[in-house]
């Protein structure tokens, strides 16, 4: 389950490389550079979301709206079947002589059950996505890390890619113009 | 006034910047958060210990009306709602506006929306939570509220799904939901930063977990940003459908003054008219209390009095639609009921609504009007109270004369009425209080992205700056060929 937990990551004495850089086009070119170098269990850090950077990284698209459309459908099917079934079978009630089995005066709510699942299912399968909520995370042991979230901008290379090689990962990562690039232990105890 | 070369100009194409004084990103992190790291000012006290009173009136006005029932009001036959109905409408119409800020706009790339979004969205869930408390106390008896959801029950009973008032229980139940989601997670970031920037470990746990330890990853960026694209493709939708629904209270009714096909689209423009003037009143304030105003600057009040104007008219075409349709029928009942409705005993709370609604946006076709913030705050509490007694009207009017003269009333407020409105506005006020003290007044996140420096080309070296958020560039990166950058 994602994690309140800690999460579980592979042994070993480091959770791997952080660099940081100065600009959001700095980030933005360097990624390129370690995407080219075909590393995988990697990623770029930010305030804000660098535009363009997850083509920099060569990630696909977000599947995000697969899950919002089924659970939307579902919604939606699901809220007229409960108005059919509790107007039409359980409780019948005669409204203007209408008769029991008409789809219109449930339109309505038929719509708003369909956004309320979709709505839902976007933000938690969001959250399941990227692996929210998780408390715990080596990165958080960096301290320099905290500028992430005002104005810090930052590439971590974890310790089990198969391109991993403390030095020349390192090296790597300086030729992309980083200002500072540190290892970063994991956390014994309760981080990591 | 600062800045007045300012209005109508576009960070796009090298025009000039939303945000005054060229900040980089730490001053906008520092500006932001400075609110709700400082110790608490005397003047929130000032704004907050009023509204807790009014908070405290409103908690006396229900417990007196559970305790005594309905009866308590001013309700008689024919006028069998009045206040609550009104209260209601008037409450779930602020809240459009903080959705249309923060996901129609955001359709429309419309960046400026990152200045007041934020504020706009927390105003939106206060108005809905007032607009809620109505329905659930003017049944009479609260305690029963529950037999609106579908729920098996003892008497092998069901909702009747037929009705709009169960449409209405439905659409602005899952709007208040929406919106609560769109704004959680809108905060996640900035409170990512509060968590980061904590001197005490309270605060650091405190806004740690609601952080959900957000790292700023790009992964997550990437799932996160299609999530806000989705709820706002989502809210659009829905923010039309809750008005339009409520306005379908009335206009699914026989009553001549209700029954009218206009509701729906004039309901929605009126919402957003009033959620603007709302959204207007709260910035005027807050910008100054919190030293905002390079971030809410006279632009963002030049574009939101252009809203109002534009909503303002149309809701004044549709009151003159209202007596053309009135007289083209030659329903004679329509006819008296508009006619009643401007000239007879409340004529004065028609005149009022006119005043305020119609004829008091107008001053915004004036660039001196749209730039002064003492016009536009003048100008917004006339349109809210001329957007409270609209639905006054709407309502009152149109039950007082009832089909047969024999049964015409009058309807008056008694003191219950009125406290339990200062009462609504208690709460909408004491949560906006807690708002600004402990949330970011201001999306830090969103308004970084839309600096100069945030473009990663912003240096020139590709061909020159280009818009983010532009739908042609992400297109541009994606189909770029590998190490084209």
């Amino acid at each position: 389950m994602p994690g309140f937990l800690p999460p579980f990551f592979p042994e070993g004495e480091h959770y791997g490389l952080l660099a940081e850089y100065d600009s959001p086009g700095a980030l933005f070119h360097a990624c390129e550079k370690v995407r080219d170098a075909g590393y995988k269990r990697w990623d770029a850090h930010s305030p804000f979301p660098v535009h363009g950077i997850e083509g920099a990284m060569g990630l696909g698209r977000s599947r995000l709206p697969y899950v919002t459309l089924v659970f939307g459908l579902s919604g939606a099917i699901g809220g007229m079947i409960l108005q059919l079934w509790a107007n039409g079978i359980a409780y019948p009630m005669v409204i203007s002589g209408k008769p029991f089995f008409n789809w219109q005066p449930y339109v309505p709510i038929t719509f708003e059950c369909g956004i309320l699942l979709a709505a839902l299912s976007t933000v938690f399968g969001m959250f399941a996505f990227n692996k929210l909520p998780m408390l715990f995370h080596p990165l958080f042991g960096v301290d320099r890390f905290a500028k992430v979230t005002d104005d810090g901008f930052f590439i971590s290379v974890e310790a089990w890619d198969p391109k991993f090689d403390a030095a020349a990962t390192e090296r790597l990562l300086a030729s992309t113009g980083a200002t500072r690039v540190e290892l970063v232990k994991r956390r014994e105890g309760s981080a990591s | 006034m600062e800045a007045s070369d300012n209005v109508s100009h576009e960070p796009v194409a090298g025009r000039a910047p939303l945000i005054l004084g060229a900040p980089d990103f730490h001053s906008i992190t520092n500006a932001v958060s400075a609110p709700v790291e400082r110790p608490t000012p005397l003047a929130w006290w000032f704004f907050f210990l009023p509204s807790v009173g009014m908070l405290g009136i409103l908690g006396v006005a229900v417990g007196w009306l559970v305790w005594e029932g309905i009866g308590v009001w001013g309700l008689n036959q024919p006028v069998g709602w009045a206040f609550d109905i009104t209260n209601f409408v008037f409450w779930i119409g602020i809240g459009h506006a903080g959705t249309l800020i923060s996901a129609v706009l955001f359709l429309f790339r419309q960046k400026w929306r990152t200045s007041i979004n934020r504020a706009a969205e927390a105003m939106t869930i206060f108005a809905v939570m007032c607009a809620l408390l109505f329905p659930g106390i003017h049944i009479g008896r609260p305690w029963l509220a529950y037999w609106m959801a579908p729920l098996p029950n003892q008497m092998g009973t069901w909702p009747g799904f037929r009705s709009p008032l169960l449409w209405d229980f439905f659409a602005v139940s899952t709007y208040g939901t929406v919106s609560a989601l769109f704004w959680y997670i809108g905060l996640i970031p900035d409170l990512a930063t509060l968590r980061d920037r904590a001197k005490t470990k309270g605060r650091q746990i405190a806004y740690g977990i609601f952080a959900l330890g957000w790292r700023g990853s790009a992964r997550n960026w990437q799932h996160y940003e299609m999530a806000y694209l989705i709820l706002a493709g989502l809210a659009t939708p829905l923010v039309l459908s809750v008005h339009s629904i409520v306005s379908m209270d009335f206009a699914v009714a026989q009553l001549p003054g209700w029954h009218t096909t206009i509701f729906p689209p004039y309901f929605v423009a009126g919402a957003i008219f009033s959620g603007f003037a709302m959204v207007v009143t709260l910035m005027v304030i807050t910008r100054k209390a919190l030293g905002l105003e390079h971030i809410v600057t006279l632009f963002h009040f030049d574009r939101m009095a252009r809203i109002m104007l534009v909503t303002g008219s149309i809701v004044g075409y549709a009151y003159s639609m209202e007596f053309f349709i009135a007289w083209f029928s030659q329903n004679p009942y329509e006819q008296f009921a508009f006619i009643n409705r401007a000239f007879g005993p409340y004529w004065w709370a028609y005149w009022t609504m006119i005043t305020c609604n119609v004829l008091s946006p107008q001053v915004f076709w004036f660039k001196k009007a749209r730039t002064s913030i003492a016009i536009h705050f003048i100008v917004s509490i006339f349109i809210n109270i001329g957007m409270w007694f609209e639905r006054f009207v709407i309502i009152v009017t149109s039950l007082h004369r009832d089909f047969l003269p024999s049964s015409w009333g009058m309807f008056y407020p008694t003191v219950w009425d009125v406290l339990l409105l200062l009462g609504s506005f208690g709460l909408f006020f004491t949560m906006f209080c807690l708002f600004v003290r402990f949330l970011p007044v201001v999306a830090a996140a969103e308004v970084k992205s839309v600096l100069p420096a945030a473009d990663p080309h912003a240096n020139g070296a590709h061909g020159g700056a280009h818009a983010l958020h532009d739908a042609p560039t992400v297109m541009s990166h994606h189909l770029a060929p590998k190490g084209a950058h």
